[in-house]
């Protein structure tokens, strides 16, 4: 199993432990599933799949988790860039901050951002006053996905803002380029590879994302059900096969993507020599 | 020995957690029930403990387990330890006797008038002085008009709703499938929000000022008056609706299991006795013994011309399958209405 | 997932390659006011909304005896689950930082999985395989042993969300530190366990505690996941998320607010520790800047 042998004990050990661990919390639990799927088979699959109601969640489900990951991008930029580049009072604590969405449980921001932007609540209020409706329909899961992908989006830009080497833009500034074509063809393109990272994983945990969605949308169908809510819905009309299609479905996808984000970070380190 | 030491600790969890799972003391009865009666049943069970010290000497803890009825009917299904069900309708409870071995098949004869020992029926709740003029189902069908209904799939009274609206679009057009169908979809082309129980869609109606009307539960209506203000919302009782008959069963399998029988069986008795529905009426629920009722709550709810399962659409059996089931009249109304 | 700060330089001085101060200005305020839109807002909304009936009223919704035997529940999940978890992730950063095996990124990606896959999914699978229905729900039924709808069930899930925690904290920082230290221990006569704990532990040990930290908030946040494993039986099966959901189901706003204040107030702890941890151990902690 080793590749070079090492004078460090406690290998079998160590490795042993994780793969039975691993077995028993990860793998075993994922066969199951797995194993009902197999059942269903590829057909049966692409027939759940193509459901009017199932497609429906899906498209909404990843369209609108594609959005807020794009949203987040921008702004996670945009916050990463403030918080290293600019000095303002407080700065310290905002950043501390933006990883609220990643420790507040999810229910309680579901709940909170329910009553913040229903028509009763202090924001949800002043939009309606303009006949623009925020919860309860896919602009509040846009609202609830931008919110936990955010983190996401500045973590993985924040070193490499901290990082890149001024003396470049300077030398940009010095041959006669402008602010702005400094960022745009010298800055940006080394944020490239982290932007995409982080879009990937905010788009990741938005397209997974439960708890907070529900108590914010409306769970219509074809409007502004999501696909983890479908899950639960088909668990709690009996359909297991349906909601294990559904499951496959969306695993295969958050695979897909944890491999591309591979893909993109071993691209960058070859790319930049490591970052 | 770290390897010991790491594989000792992950048994010696999950026996805790095992262990944990399978200490449960004696006297103890699970309530698996829906979504409206979380405070009638909280009553009842205060009601039932001191009964049942009385009469036995025994403590007995009531514990209670609520959700939408379709989902709480999955959890029995899928092993939840419950004593007794008192769920949303009959259908909900065959599903459990269908799919497991823990319910016989003629459960709703064990029990005085069909297990149902309460009913209610399906009303619609408007906002303060009925500024959209809903006075009859057919206002609910006008362009422009927002209707909350839990999603039938899932919740009991969004099945109670649909059927009443079908009942009523079908005593209006003499039973002509396409025009019924017709009413129907226009109904759901203005439902603007789907909860997955009864509980969910009065709070986005009442709490969140989503909505025109309100579909709901008698009891769900009249208790969200109560609890958010009887001058924000007023009830607009429809001129046809349908005998809404929620639905209780011993679960069999898992009394014998925990030897909770009698405990249990003398709970769903209880419901019948003049205490539980006095508590039945209090709680806006029609009594089915209305005699022990206090007459001050009766006269809260209206006589209105109510249509039944079994007389106007022939029973659960046949309802789930043709209306609710995968593919099923509902899934189609709300690929046409959405699409 | 854990994304550290770089140790922050001073901001220098501005020179030709920085945005002019009217941009500045406008940058800074875009940002602060999306953060003060979709962080800080929240998060005053769950305070205001449980005070709002006074602190008195605030104080008597823990005297219920649900919301007691909902904390408790959550409590000893964590203490269960979180163990657990940080022996797997001591192992597996160990196997992975300190040696070259075949497999190696497949194990990191399997580890990581978790993070990937929806909450609802991560509690299906628990009922697909010890649901009455399920592979294993006929046998733990005949030898009444309670998985679903129980505390293992319960635990088993929150163990599934937080799975990969400690060791996504640990294997970049141990893989940094190489295994010189613990080359250098062994070549003086130290044995495995003892090199562990005097040379690795303190090393590693503040990216430990973070790791920990982070688990614990999940642990006790999980929604998801545990409410499709448990019943909501109340008092029995009821964990801190899933009581603040039966509470605002039942237009108890004040109630559902204050349960929801408790998991925010962990929330912010958490944080607070996390950046206490990194003004003071930033150099050992910045170094791993994975994602």
């Amino acid at each position: 199993m080793l590749k070079e042998p090492s004078a460090i004990p406690g290998f079998g050990l160590a490795f042993g432990y994780t793969l039975f661990y691993l077995g028993l919390i990860v793998l075993l639990p994922l066969s199951a599933l797995v194993l009902e799927a197999a059942g269903l088979g590829l057909d049966g699959i692409l027939r759940i799949a193509s459901e009017p109601r199932v497609y429906a969640a899906l498209r909404i489900s990843f369209g609108l988790a594609f959005a807020a990951a794009i949203i987040d991008s921008v702004f996670g930029l945009l916050i990463a860039w403030v918080l290293v580049r600019y000095s303002f009072p407080g700065r310290k604590v905002i950043d501390a901050a933006v990883d609220l969405p990643f420790a507040l449980p999810t229910a309680v921001a579901g709940i909170a951002l329910a009553t913040l932007y229903a028509p009763t609540g202090w924001l949800g209020g002043l939009f309606a006053a303009y006949g623009i409706k925020i919860a309860f329909t896919p602009l509040g899961i846009l609202i609830a996905l931008i919110f936990v992908g955010l983190p996401f989006t500045v973590r993985t830009v924040q070193p490499l803002v901290a990082e890149v080497d001024r003396e470049v833009e300077e030398a940009s500034a010095t041959l006669g380029a402008s602010r702005r074509q400094t960022l745009l063809r010298v800055i940006l393109p080394i944020f490239a590879p982290a932007i995409l990272t982080g879009f990937a994983l905010a788009f990741a945990r938005a397209v997974s994302e439960y708890g907070s969605v529900i108590f914010i949308a409306g769970n219509l169908p074809f409007v502004s059900e999501i696909a983890p809510q479908l899950i639960v819905i088909k668990l709690e009309e009996f359909d297991y096969r349906g909601a294990t299609g559904i499951a496959l479905i969306m695993l295969t996808l958050s695979f897909a993507i944890l491999l591309a984000i591979n893909l993109i970070q071993a691209w960058s380190r070859r790319r930049l020599g490591g970052v | 020995m770290m390897s010991r030491m790491a594989l000792f600790l992950t048994l010696a969890a999950f026996c805790i957690a095992v262990c944990a799972g399978r200490v449960e003391a004696q006297t103890q009865l699970l309530n698996v029930s829906y979504d409206p009666t979380r405070e009638l049943y909280r009553d009842i069970n205060s009601l039932f403990a001191a009964d049942w010290k009385k009469s036995s000497g025994e403590t007995v803890t009531i514990r209670m387990s609520h959700g939408g009825s379709g989902a709480q009917a999955r959890a029995v299904i899928a092993g939840i330890d419950a004593s007794v069900v008192t769920l949303a309708l009959a259908a909900d409870i065959d599903a459990i006797a269908e799919r497991t071995s823990k319910i016989p098949a003629d459960w709703q004869k064990r029990l005085p008038d069909n297990s149902s020992p309460y009913t209610s029926t399906i009303v619609f709740v408007v906002r303060k002085g009925n500024p959209r003029g809903i006075k009859d189902w057919d206002d609910l069908v006008k362009p422009g008009i927002q209707v909350v209904t839990p999603n039938p799939k899932t919740s009991g009274g969004a099945r109670w709703n649909y059927l009443a609206a079908w009942a009523y679009a079908s005593e209006k057009n003499g039973g002509d499938d396409a025009k019924i169908r017709a009413f129907m979809s226009a109904l759901f082309k203005n439902v603007s929000v789907l909860d997955t129980g009864a509980r969910g869609a009065t709070n986005t109606f009442a709490q969140r000022s989503i909505g025109d009307v309100l579909i709901a539960w008698e009891n769900e209506a009249h208790l969200a008056l109560q609890e958010m203000g009887a001058d924000k919302f007023e009830i607009v009782t429809p001129s046809l609706s349908i005998l809404a008959q929620p639905t209780v069963s011993l679960v069999d399998g898992n009394v014998d299991k925990t030897g909770n029988r009698k405990v249990a069986q003398a709970y769903l008795e209880f419901l019948y006795t003049a205490p539980a529905q006095a508590a039945i009426a209090r709680h806006f629920y029609r009594p089915v013994k209305p005699e022990f009722a206090d007459k001050k709550d009766l006269d809260r709810l209206p006589a209105l011309k109510l249509v039944t399962i079994d007389g106007f659409f022939g029973g659960w059996a046949k309802v789930q399958k043709a209306h609710f089931a995968e593919g099923g009249v509902f899934d189609r109304i709300m690929a046409d209405a959405h699409r | 997932m854990s994304k550290r700060l770089v140790s922050k330089r001073p901001v220098p001085p501005p020179t030709a390659a920085t945005e002019r101060p009217v941009t500045r200005l406008c940058l800074t305020a875009v940002a602060l006011a999306f953060l003060a839109l979709f962080l800080v807002l929240p998060v005053i909304v769950v305070f205001s909304e449980a005070l709002a009936k006074g602190v008195t009223v605030y104080l008597e919704t823990f005297d219920d005896p649900d919301a007691r035997a909902a904390i408790e529940l959550t409590l000893l999940v964590v203490a269960i689950a979180v163990p657990l978890n940080l022996v797997f992730g001591v192992a597996a950063s160990w196997a992975i930082a300190k040696f070259e095996f075949r497999g190696k990124s497949l194990l990191i990606t399997l580890i990581d999985l978790p993070f990937s896959v929806s909450p609802v999914v991560s509690g299906l699978i628990y009922v697909l395989l010890f649901g009455s229905q399920g592979l294993f729900g006929p046998w733990l039924e005949a030898h009444d042993i309670k998985i679903l709808f129980a505390l293992p069930g319960i635990v088993l899930a929150t163990m599934f969300v937080t799975f990969p925690f400690v060791a996504r904290e640990l294997i970049p920082l141990m893989q940094e530190q190489g295994s010189l230290d613990e080359e250098a221990a062994l070549t003086l006569g130290a044995r495995g366990f003892r090199i562990f704990f005097t040379i690795t532990l303190p090393n590693v040990a503040w990216g430990l505690l973070y790791g920990v930290l982070l688990c614990t908030a999940r642990a006790m946040g999980e929604f998801g996941a545990v409410s499709v494993v448990s019943g909501h039986i109340r008092g029995v099966t009821d964990t801190m998320p899933l009581h603040v959901e039966i509470l605002y189901n039942e237009y108890n706003f004040v109630a559902a607010f204050a349960m929801a204040s408790l998991l925010t107030l962990m929330a912010v702890v958490t944080l607070a520790a996390k950046t206490v941890l990194e003004m003071h151990y930033g150099d050992a902690l910045a170094r791993t800047t994975r994602i």
